[in-house]
């Protein structure tokens, strides 16, 4: 390397230095001039504010260590369930819009087009306002199944209570026994799964697509039927293609369980959101926020990384 | 034959009848109340009295009729309505002109960047006699599409200079550039945005002070610019060396090679992709509504959410904005394909 370049990255290390200094600096004494004390101290104080739901229950004199904890498992137990709802629903769509069948295709075309072109945002308040508007209130809740109910407060499934296994049943104020999903958590879970699954559709279509036509014809030379040659012939291959699209659709899910704050699903993002407003440290809660995220993309990109390395090493030669 | 074929595609196995039928029973079970709903019901006035009395047995279009100013303007002030207008239909026509293929060749760029450039003083005012009218009030479809406009004008450039600088001899300069893309490519846009709402101001000196909007700009343009230098990065990569040796043979600078043999292949081999992260964030300026800029997913919530009458219309309302942004995209995929670029 010469001595001009070595010169080059001294200067430029030197200004994102600088630049960085003179940020810290002002950051510095504007806190000081509006009396904002900084550190992550906060975190094992009391939180001063309960979560709308949880995993795992917060109260306002637990830690807010604790609730940053209670938001972040609200945002994978949104998001873990709505990835495998959106691979499942996606993979169907996906396959529906290769379909032979004029109706089929039709219509997993217009739900591809209509969830894709349409705001995530949008489509969550549509959904939240269906869930607690349009339908009935508790004490009138819709049977969808034996114990399966539907109303303004929520869907009640059948789950272990307190008094062991319960089935839900009409009660005096709504619906009794069994667990509640709240309407904040189904918009999030419904939103979240459709709108990634119209991504997913269009991504494995395209990997169906893209594969050369001779590896349907020689499977359909072969003697096999049109669907045996998709799911023996072509479908394996598309699949190693579209994995790595398909996981970074999965990770946009989990960025986009970030929307929770805009309908009041208590997930990480709301919990800095709130915490921020009470002790003013913008900055540490922002910082955790952006760390955690990191962390979990970074992470999401080694597990993807290695499951295509399998995917080469199953390849026959 | 044709029948035949017509047959087959329709009940060609147990599997594909089964489709066929489950997909008639839907159609047949739900497009009836759905056109019942939509138009045979469907109250058109904006008259209260008469969509309430509906009791949601049709649809009460009128609703867009009553709010459509609100909804479509935000506070803009109603006397100045005009330049509102004007700013969105600067915008939206540059799109329609490159979509449609009017505008081709070397006006494209120009009519890209220049649109957003002309609306923010149509909109601000203070210049040519225009009232000024602060950024909070600016809001609905003209901030969507400035927005959206304004991000990918800002953020294109940068996403060059930093797929080119990722590509540098000097390793401090590629490593703080991936850890920059890295850093905006991991983190939610929503984690952006307060950025830009609650540590920008803490940023500048005392002093500077920008308001809201100018702050979400800079932190949609840094946060899209990250992804398109990973798209332009992609193009810059796939380019074939003979291209170079053949600039080269013939005597081109460095620049020369750049401008008129790298850039304008790489630019349209990712256009797709660039449509698609126009898209993106055309969809993605819906959430500058959580850190309280009105543009149009905000200006919906706020034209019906303080109005008792009108609320219970909300789904009307939203179907007409979601017609919008389905529009919206609709026209950006047909810019990519239009092949405006110039050579």
């Amino acid at each position: 390397m010469g001595a001009s370049s070595r010169v080059a990255q001294a200067l430029i290390l030197a200004a994102v230095v600088g630049l960085f200094v003179l940020l810290a600096v002002t950051t510095a004494g504007h806190l000081e001039q509006r009396g904002i004390r900084s550190g992550f101290d906060f975190l094992l104080e009391p939180a001063g504010f309960t979560l709308g739901e949880s995993v795992l229950p917060v109260d306002a004199a637990d830690s807010t260590l604790l609730a940053f904890v209670a938001g972040l498992l609200n945002t994978l137990r949104a998001a873990l369930p709505g990835a495998a709802l959106a691979l499942g629903i996606g993979i169907l769509a996906g396959f529906g819009r290769l379909a032979d069948n004029p109706l089929v295709r039709g219509l997993a075309s217009a739900y591809v087009n209509a969830f894709r072109n349409i705001p995530l945002l949008l489509q969550l308040l549509a959904w939240y306002f269906i869930l607690t508007d349009l339908l009935p209130a508790a004490d009138a809740a819709m049977r969808l199944a034996p114990g399966v109910f539907l109303s303004k407060s929520g869907l009640s499934v059948p789950w272990w209570g307190e008094t062991g296994f319960e089935i839900p049943e009409p009660g005096g104020f709504g619906i009794d026994g069994g667990a509640r999903l709240t309407p904040e958590y189904l918009t999030m879970l419904i939103g979240l799964a459709l709108y990634s699954a119209a991504y997913i559709a269009e991504t494995l279509r395209a990997a169906v697509l893209a594969l050369p036509p001779g590896q349907r014809l020689a499977a359909l030379a072969l003697g096999m039927t049109p669907r045996r040659a998709f799911i023996d012939v072509l479908l394996p291959q598309a699949w190693r293609a579209a994995l790595p699209p398909v996981t970074s659709q999965l990770l946009n899910l989990f960025k986009n369980a970030s929307l929770a704050v805009a309908i009041g699903y208590p997930d990480l993002v709301s919990v800095a959101g709130t915490s921020l407003n009470q002790t003013g440290r913008a900055i540490e809660c922002l910082v955790i926020v952006i760390a955690v995220y990191l962390l979990l993309s970074l992470g999401a990109a080694a597990i993807s990384h290695r499951l295509e390395q399998r995917n080469l090493k199953g390849r026959p030669a | 034959m044709r029948l035949d074929a017509l047959r087959r595609r329709f009940f060609g196995d147990i599997v594909n009848t089964g489709l066929t039928l489950l997909v008639l029973a839907a159609l047949v079970l739900w497009l009836p109340p759905l056109v019942r709903w939509a138009l045979l019901n469907a109250r058109f006035a904006p008259d209260i009295a008469a969509c309430e009395a509906l009791d949601h047995r049709g649809a009460c279009w009128g609703v867009v009729a009553e709010k459509a100013r609100f909804i479509l303007l935000g506070r803009y002030p109603a006397n100045d309505a005009w330049r509102s207008i004007l700013a969105a239909g600067l915008i939206a026509g540059s799109w329609l002109g490159v979509a449609t293929g009017v505008l081709r060749g070397r006006f494209v760029i120009p009519a890209l960047a220049l649109a957003p450039l002309v609306a923010i003083p149509l909109l601000g005012g203070g210049v040519g006699g225009l009232e000024s009218v602060p950024t909070e009030l600016w809001g609905g479809l003209p901030l969507t599409l400035l927005l959206t406009a304004a991000g990918m004008a800002g953020s294109l450039p940068l996403g060059i200079a930093v797929a080119y600088g990722r590509r540098s001899s000097l390793p401090v300069l590629r490593g703080l550039l991936t850890a920059y893309v890295e850093l905006a490519r991991g983190i939610p846009l929503i984690a952006a945005l307060f950025v830009a709402s609650f540590l920008l101001p803490l940023f500048f000196p005392d002093g500077v002070a920008l308001d809201m909007l100018w702050r979400v700009l800079i932190a949609i343009v840094l946060f899209a610019a990250a992804y398109l230098s990973e798209i332009i990065r992609g193009g810059l990569q796939a380019l074939r060396t003979e291209q170079l040796d053949a600039a080269a043979a013939l005597g081109f600078s460095d620049w020369q090679t750049q401008r008129w043999v790298v850039l304008p292949q790489v630019l349209r081999a990712v256009a797709p992709s660039l449509a698609n992260s126009a898209i993106a964030l055309f969809k993605d300026t819906s959430l500058v509504t959580i850190v309280s800029l009105y543009e149009l997913t905000g200006s919906l919530g706020l034209a019906l959410s303080g109005d008792a009458q009108w609320r219970p219309f909300y789904l009307e309302a939203w179907i007409f904005i979601a017609a919008i942004y389905w529009a919206g995209c609709v026209v950006l995929a047909r810019i990519s394909r239009a092949k405006p670029l110039p050579p």
